[in-house]
């Protein structure tokens, strides 16, 4: 047969149906790539040290990624996050431990383990010599999609990613965000069990941004497992089921993005500004959850004489436990401020997210 | 792999071992299929990057100094064999280093190809048979050019064979010097290496002096005899005008193989050290 590159769910009705812009509405079908009967991708105690280096630039990660899911790989710069990309998609041969991308064994069958993933690597990596849609066709090709179906799917492809337009086209006219898409839509001619994706919206302006995640979500909808690297906290949360923090080449923690944030031990907090004499800077730090009242300045302006009614400003910040309302303790904030006739300049409330687990573990933030 | 996953999977991808050569094979013609495509998209740039220099070698050596009397009349039945076995060599070695070491030094290319399902080193394979195919080319096209410059041109249809045989192996040895090349390299300093490798390797190589004629100079004919274009020239001076004093036949073949064996695996090895980390 002819017909398109095979179709998880092996469904007749949907075998045409891998489009990605196609929304689905019918009621769903058993896909019998997301079942769990094997993880899509298995790591345990995955190390690799380069040669000639003195580290391990990953050093003993462990970590199990079910069908159909978002995992989302979050760290700093030097992380380890492309390495660990790298030995999923056999570029990098790990020195030690298992890797095993749908139950295939990276090292020892790496042939059999590429058919199984897409790569999306961090930097473009187009074949110059061949225009847009010619990328795509070869790349199937390669991975022996019969051809009728491949034409059929790289036109859906092309259309869903916006590049119809441009398919005859080199690309080296294309911008990097560009490349970008193109890059994804060659990752999906083979229809492969896991979709790797390395830092896929650097570079890309809020609106490609978007679009990309709504893609990733669909093709996770449709039962293709996602690895996406990031160090973009929000991305992480905004499209991850499961979320791993990555730093000096170890995870540090592994869990829905929820549960990540569900387990500090501060969940809300609330940060005043406020101007006025010393005594009101007490008064605040005995309210509940108080942790530091920061001098932060003189007043601006006002001379500094250093007398102690003199108002000064001060920085308060109240940490609540996991699902209280930091906007409670502003009345108490208000009262104790006009008590010692100062003034409520600012009043920040923030319900915890990814970012302060990231500096919990590691003590620094990101960006 | 389980069952479970052979059911999960229909894709050639995972229905075991058998397959396996099969969706390797597929992938290598894929990959090769590819390469035609761009080269033939390409033809009249690889001609004239191909035909240009040999033209020019031709030209001079064989028909300007002839004429000139600087060249004894039988010269060119030295000279084009020398010059044809050149050009496979050198065609071979250009249309694989250079464009290997740009792919992996700054475009990226190659890493699709890397990430298709089939053994590295075969996609170093698919790059030495490309090449020599490319390089096969060109020596044939050598022929006309030589009746073209020349008027007459060695010719022997009993030898065609060894030439044959001898040019597909003088194109494999300019394939896997280019792959070596191309991998050592990185394309900053290709330039460089092509200075200290390329030029040495072409005027060390028989292909404007017949070996035997050496033997008043010893230490340059044990130089030349350690370069695998020297059996290269000679091999298809056996076949086409075997007049000329020559070595046999059966050593050019031998060494060339050799060469070629010795010169793959180096090869392959590099190909494999830098597309895996
Ligand atoms: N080919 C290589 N040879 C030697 N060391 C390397 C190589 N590639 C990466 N490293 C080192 O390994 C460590 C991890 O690098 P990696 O590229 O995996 O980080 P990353 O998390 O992807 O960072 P980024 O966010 O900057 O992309 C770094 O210290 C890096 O210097
Ligand atoms: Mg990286």
């Amino acid at each position: 047969m002819t017909g398109d590159p095979p179709v998880r769910g092996m469904n007749g009705a949907t075998s045409s149906g891998t489009g990605m812009a196609e929304t689905r509405t019918a009621a769903p079908q058993p896909r019998l790539k997301a079942s769990p009967a094997c993880p899509a991708i298995e790591v345990a105690s995955l190390v690799k040290r380069y040669p000639k280096s003195s580290g391990n630039a990953v050093d003993g990660i462990s970590f199990t990624v079910g069908r159909a899911r978002i995992f989302g790989l979050l760290g700093p710069n030097g992380a380890g996050k492309t390495t660990v990309v790298g030995m999923l998609t056999t570029r990098v041969r790990p020195t030690s431990g298992v890797a095993r991308v749908a139950g295939i064994d990276v090292a020892a069958r790496p042939a059999a383990a590429r058919a199984a993933v897409g790569v999306v690597p961090q930097r473009n990596n187009l074949d110059r010599s061949l225009s847009i849609r010619q990328n795509l066709l070869f790349h199937a090709a390669y991975h022996a999609v019969p051809r009728a179906g491949a034409a059929r799917r790289a036109e859906r492809l092309l259309d869903a990613f916006g590049l119809a337009g441009r398919a005859g086209d080199k690309p080296d006219l294309f911008s990097g965000g560009q490349s970008q898409r193109v890059m994804i839509a060659r990752a999906l001619m083979h229809d492969p069990v896991v979709l790797f994706l390395d830092e896929p919206s650097t570079g890309l302006d809020p609106a490609a941004r978007l679009f990309t995640w709504d893609r990733i979500r669909e093709l996770r909808d449709q039962g293709t497992t996602v690895l996406l690297t990031t160090h973009d906290m929000d991305e992480a949360e905004a499209l991850a089921d499961q979320v791993g923090i990555i730093d000096h080449g170890q995870l540090l923690a592994h869990d829905s993005p929820q549960a990540l944030v569900r387990s500090l031990p501060a969940g809300a907090s609330l940060d005043v500004t406020v101007t006025g004499p010393a005594g009101l800077a007490a008064a605040l730090a005995v309210l509940p959850g108080a942790e530091r009242a920061e001098t932060a300045a003189p007043l601006p302006g006002g001379p500094a004489t250093g007398r102690p009614h003199e108002p000064m400003r001060y920085h308060v910040r109240f940490r609540l436990p996991a699902g209280s309302d930091p906007g409670t303790l502003i009345p108490a904030v208000a009262a104790a401020v006009s008590r010692y006739g100062g003034r409520l300049h600012q009043a920040v409330t923030a319900t915890p997210s990814l970012e302060d687990v990231f500096l919990q573990l590691t003590g620094r933030t990101l960006r | 792999m389980t069952a479970s996953t052979a059911t999960l999977r229909p894709t050639p991808a995972t229905t075991g071992l058998g397959s396996s050569w099969n969706r390797s094979a597929q992938a290598f013609l894929a990959i090769l299929h590819r390469d035609l495509h761009v080269t033939r998209r390409e033809l009249p740039a690889f001609l004239t990057q191909v035909v240009l220099q040999p033209l020019f070698l031709l030209f001079v050596f064989g028909k300007v100094l002839t004429e000139l009397g600087y060249t004894r009349p039988g010269y060119t039945s030295v000279l084009f064999p020398g010059i044809v076995a050149l050009t496979a060599f050198v065609t071979a070695l250009q249309g694989i280093a250079l464009p290997l070491s740009v792919e992996f030094s700054f475009t990226g290319d190659v890493q699709d190809r890397l990430q298709a399902p089939l053994p590295t080193s075969l996609v170093a394979v698919e790059k030495l048979l490309f090449s020599t195919l490319r390089a096969l080319a060109a020596a044939a096209i050598m022929f006309p050019l030589g009746i073209l410059v020349l008027g007459v041109i060695p010719w022997r249809g009993e030898g065609l064979p060894m030439a044959i045989a001898i040019l597909t192996l003088a194109a494999l040895n300019g394939s896997a010097t280019g792959l070596i090349l191309g991998t050592l390299a990185t394309a900053n300093r290709i330039s460089l290496v092509f200075a200290l490798v390329l030029t040495p390797l072409l005027f060390t190589g028989c292909s404007q002096y017949p070996w035997q004629s050496l033997a008043q100079l010893p230490w340059f004919q044990v130089i030349t005899a350690c370069n695998p274009l020297t059996y290269a020239s000679e091999g298809l001076r056996t076949a086409l005008s075997p007049q000329i004093p020559h070595l046999p036949g059966w050593a050019c073949v031998l060494a060339l193989t050799g060469w070629s064996l010795l010169l793959g695996a180096a090869g392959i090895r590099g190909f494999l050290r830098r597309a895996l980390d």
